[in-house]
């Protein structure tokens, strides 16, 4: 392992055990926080006990589902972008200030449109995530080196063979940083919509947790979700670093 | 207007450059040991393989790198940490500033300097319209052509009146025609200001056409293997390269450097060789 | 002999006008979308665009307007000069320092990138419920990507220009400001104003958890009547503002522009 990365894992190491000690010492209130080993073993006894396994499955659908759409839908917008040059001026302005919207104040509209089910939740996840991979997207067909177009003409390709075998290979490592933010923003759109005016979900047991004072729960359900996105974002992003290496980008 | 000092205008004794060794390679002997004597008012080219060290030697006579073992003497004194005074130097890569039109680059370096706006002006006027560039003053560099924006970067060095001219192969990335012409626009500035020009190419016949001594450097560790004197006339521009004498010159050169290219060419297969 | 070498190739022109009219036509197309879903969708689920600026006029000139959008305003400005100026200065520090950036890029990546939705009870649990933990919630959502931002826009200094400054025997006090600034800015400003959108985006949900005053309350509150056109005006309201920050944070430099 490299220099920089043994002294993070130490970084690390040192803060864990520093918030151990400080809470078993009685440094901190355990209302307000509780050690991190108390974490743990929290999260565990959850898995293992299957009370929330219902709710976790609920959630991981719904973001899966929220994902797929983001980075179909994201793709094709990104495209269209790519194509209609005009409409992407136009829309410059907008889409840096897209994220300023807690998007989830549109929940109770997407739960008279789609009904009291799993569906809004989705789609807050996807409007949420959809105009990140539109960016990357756009990017990704931008940075397609000319030469490489007029290399697919020079051999005669037909307009869907280039797009199949030169412009989405070459696209690849922005797209998979597009799908990535998808997954994060899926995430986050889908709980915190449960947060907020759900009945199931994770998202929804933590806040009941937390209303109940319930601590070890709260952290407990967390821990596994920080445990499961981060675990998850640590396989993408070590794909995504060779991808880049390999290409010559950085 | 040329500059009358007794001894060399600079100097190298000795001058050796090795980078120390990091993670994930042993230490690199770059250069060295090179010993040269810079004529007052003469135009020296450097040519030499890949790698050999050529725009180490470069930085190093700059006082841009420091020297691991021997001396640099500019006009008398010892260069050593920073760029004396009366030392020019344009790079190979652009250096325009992207954020300031055309003549505020040029006159980046007297302002900060804190000259008088008066003297300023003078100067970069003088500079922008001698090297071409005076239509292009409110422009910005991005909407220049790469050659312009080069003889931006020798302009913006101009102002400040070098008495020593260091370019590290300032028109490698244009093409050829483009090349011999600003050779002749190189060669004029050298006539007009009397400087000492030290030029670092790859380009042979550049350094040919151009020089009054050309230096030619070994593979790495470079040092210098043999000087060839032109005896050319003060007043030359490209057409020389129709004379017999300059396929002598640019024959001797390659003659002397082909070994060590082939060198170079292996060293640098060796190190990528098991990617 | 003066020779002339190359005429100009591309003289870039200025962006062309059509742009405002696209857009107009944009702005246009929105609209009707907006009326359309409207028409189809029923008033009670989605409010017309017209109905929605008459509610927001309504809104603002409600009594109580003044002191929630104060509210708001001063939890904003607060954890916007927290976000920006220490995201900026971690930024500066974490890139001009080698080893310090590449030990801290993947766990500021990494803290980034969790959901910070999760972190919402432990924010409310330390900081309690009040002015500071909106604060709080708007510092975190905006620190991390500035920070990123301004890391990149030291590392992409090109050390060509650098190398330039000393050439020209400037000091290091000169380098960095007449030289380091004016090179990372463009990036900078881009950081600034994904930070601002973010920033006002956590300050927001601060509200909405933990307080009860500001434009943030006031949402929550419409979410749980299911009052639509308060909710949609408030929208309005919250995208109006970003547009126009993030469009005078452009117009900052207007060099940007003619630099690319």
């Amino acid at each position: 392992m490299s220099r920089a990365g043994i002294i993070r894992l130490l970084v690390v190491a040192v803060a864990l055990f520093g918030l151990e000690v400080a809470c078993r010492a009685g440094l901190i209130d355990p209302i307000t926080i509780i050690p991190p080993s108390a974490m743990t073993a929290g999260a565990w006894n959850l898995l293992v006990s299957g009370r929330y396994t219902q709710d976790i499955l609920l959630t991981l659908g719904s973001v899966g589902l929220a994902a797929v759409l983001g980075i179909v839908g994201g793709f094709g917008l990104g495209y269209a972008l790519f194509r209609l040059p005009r409409l992407r001026r136009a829309l410059d302005p907008l889409l840096a200030s897209y994220y300023a919207i807690p998007t989830f104040i549109f929940y109770p509209l997407f739960i008279v449109l789609f009904g009291l089910n799993r569906l809004p939740l989705v789609a807050i996840g996807f409007i949420f995530a959809v105009v990140a991979m539109a960016i990357n997207t756009l990017t990704g067909f931008e940075r397609v080196p000319p030469v490489l177009r007029r290399t697919a003409r020079a051999l005669r390709l037909t307009e869907p063979a280039t797009l199949v075998q030169i412009t989405m290979p070459a696209c690849a490592p922005y797209l998979l940083t597009g799908a990535k933010l998808v997954i994060a923003y899926s995430f986050i759109g889908v709980i915190a919509g449960e947060f907020v005016l759900s009945g199931d979900g994770v998202g929804h047991q933590i806040a009941f947790a937390y209303n109940n004072f319930d601590n070890p729960t709260m952290y407990g359900l967390m821990l596994l979700l920080i445990g499961f996105v981060s675990a998850f974002n640590m396989l993408l992003f070590a794909w995504e670093r060779r991808f880049y290496r390999r290409r010559g980008l950085t | 207007m040329g500059v009358a000092a007794m001894g060399p205008h600079a100097s190298l004794r000795g001058v050796t450059r090795i980078y120390p060794a990091v993670e994930d390679h042993s230490a690199v002997h770059a250069l060295g040991p090179v010993d040269l004597d810079l004529r007052p008012g003469e135009f020296f080219s450097v040519v030499g393989p890949s790698g050999c060290g050529k725009s180490t030697l470069l930085d190093v006579l700059a006082g841009l790198a420091p020297a691991s073992a021997g001396t640099i003497a500019f006009e008398g004194r010892t260069v050593a940490g920073q760029v004396p005074e009366g030392i020019g130097v344009v790079f190979q890569e652009d250096a325009s500033f992207p954020w300031l039109t055309v003549w505020d680059n040029a006159a980046f370096a007297l302002r900060r300097a804190a000259m008088s706006e008066s003297v300023v002006r003078e100067r970069v006027d003088h500079a922008l319209s001698f090297i071409g560039l005076a239509d292009f003053s409110s422009a910005y560099p991005a909407q220049l052509s790469g050659g312009m924006r080069q003889r931006l970067c020798i302009a913006r060095t101009l102002v400040t009146r070098p008495r020593l001219l260091l370019l590290d192969e300032p028109f490698g990335a244009l093409d050829q025609q483009t090349r011999l012409l600003m050779g002749d626009e190189l060669l004029r500035i050298w006539r007009e200001t009397g400087a000492t020009i030290f030029l670092i190419t790859h380009a042979l016949d550049e350094a040919a056409m151009l020089s009054d001594r050309v230096g030619v450097m070994s593979a790495r560790p470079g040092h210098l293997i043999e000087i060839v004197e032109t005896h050319w006339p003060r007043d030359r521009d490209s057409t020389i390269v129709s004379r017999p004498e300059f396929g002598e010159v640019t024959g001797r050169l390659w003659e002397r450097l082909r070994g060590e290219s082939l060198k170079a060419l292996e060293l640098t297969g060796a190190r990528r060789g098991g990617r | 002999m003066t020779v002339t070498l190359d005429k100009p190739a591309r003289i870039r022109p200025r962006l062309p006008h059509s742009v405002g009219l696209d857009r107009l036509l944009l702005f246009l197309a929105v609209l009707l979308f907006w009326q359309a879903l409207t028409w189809i969708a029923g008033p009670e689920v989605i409010t017309s665009p017209f109905a929605t600026v008459r509610k927001l006029a309504a809104i603002i000139t409600a009594s109580d307007f003044g002191g929630h959008a104060s509210e708001t305003g001063r939890a904003f400005a607060a954890a916007l000069i927290i976000s920006l100026m220490g995201g900026l200065v971690v930024g500066l520090v974490l890139g001009s320092r080698r080893l310090a950036g590449e030990v801290a890029e993947p766990l500021l990546v990494a803290l980034y990138s969790i959901p910070k939705i999760t972190l919402y009870p432990v924010i409310l649990l330390l900081f309690g419920l009040g002015v500071s933990a909106k604060i709080a919630f708007g510092a975190i959502h905006g620190i991390i990507p500035v920070a990123l931002f301004a890391m990149n826009a030291v590392r992409n200094i090109r050390g060509v220009h650098v190398r330039a400054a000393r050439a020209m025997r400037l000091t290091p006090f000169q380098i960095a400001t007449y030289v380091l600034v004016p090179a990372t800015l463009p990036e900078i400003v881009a950081g600034f104003r994904v930070g601002f959108a973010l920033t006002l985006l956590g300050t927001l949900i601060g509200e909405m958890f933990a307080s009860q005053r500001g434009i943030g309350y006031m949402l929550i509150q419409a979410m749980e009547t299911n009052d639509t056109g308060t909710i949609m005006a408030l929208a309005l309201l919250l995208v109006t503002i970003a547009t126009a920050a993030s469009w005078a944070l452009l117009r900052f430099d207007p060099s940007l522009h003619k630099q690319h």
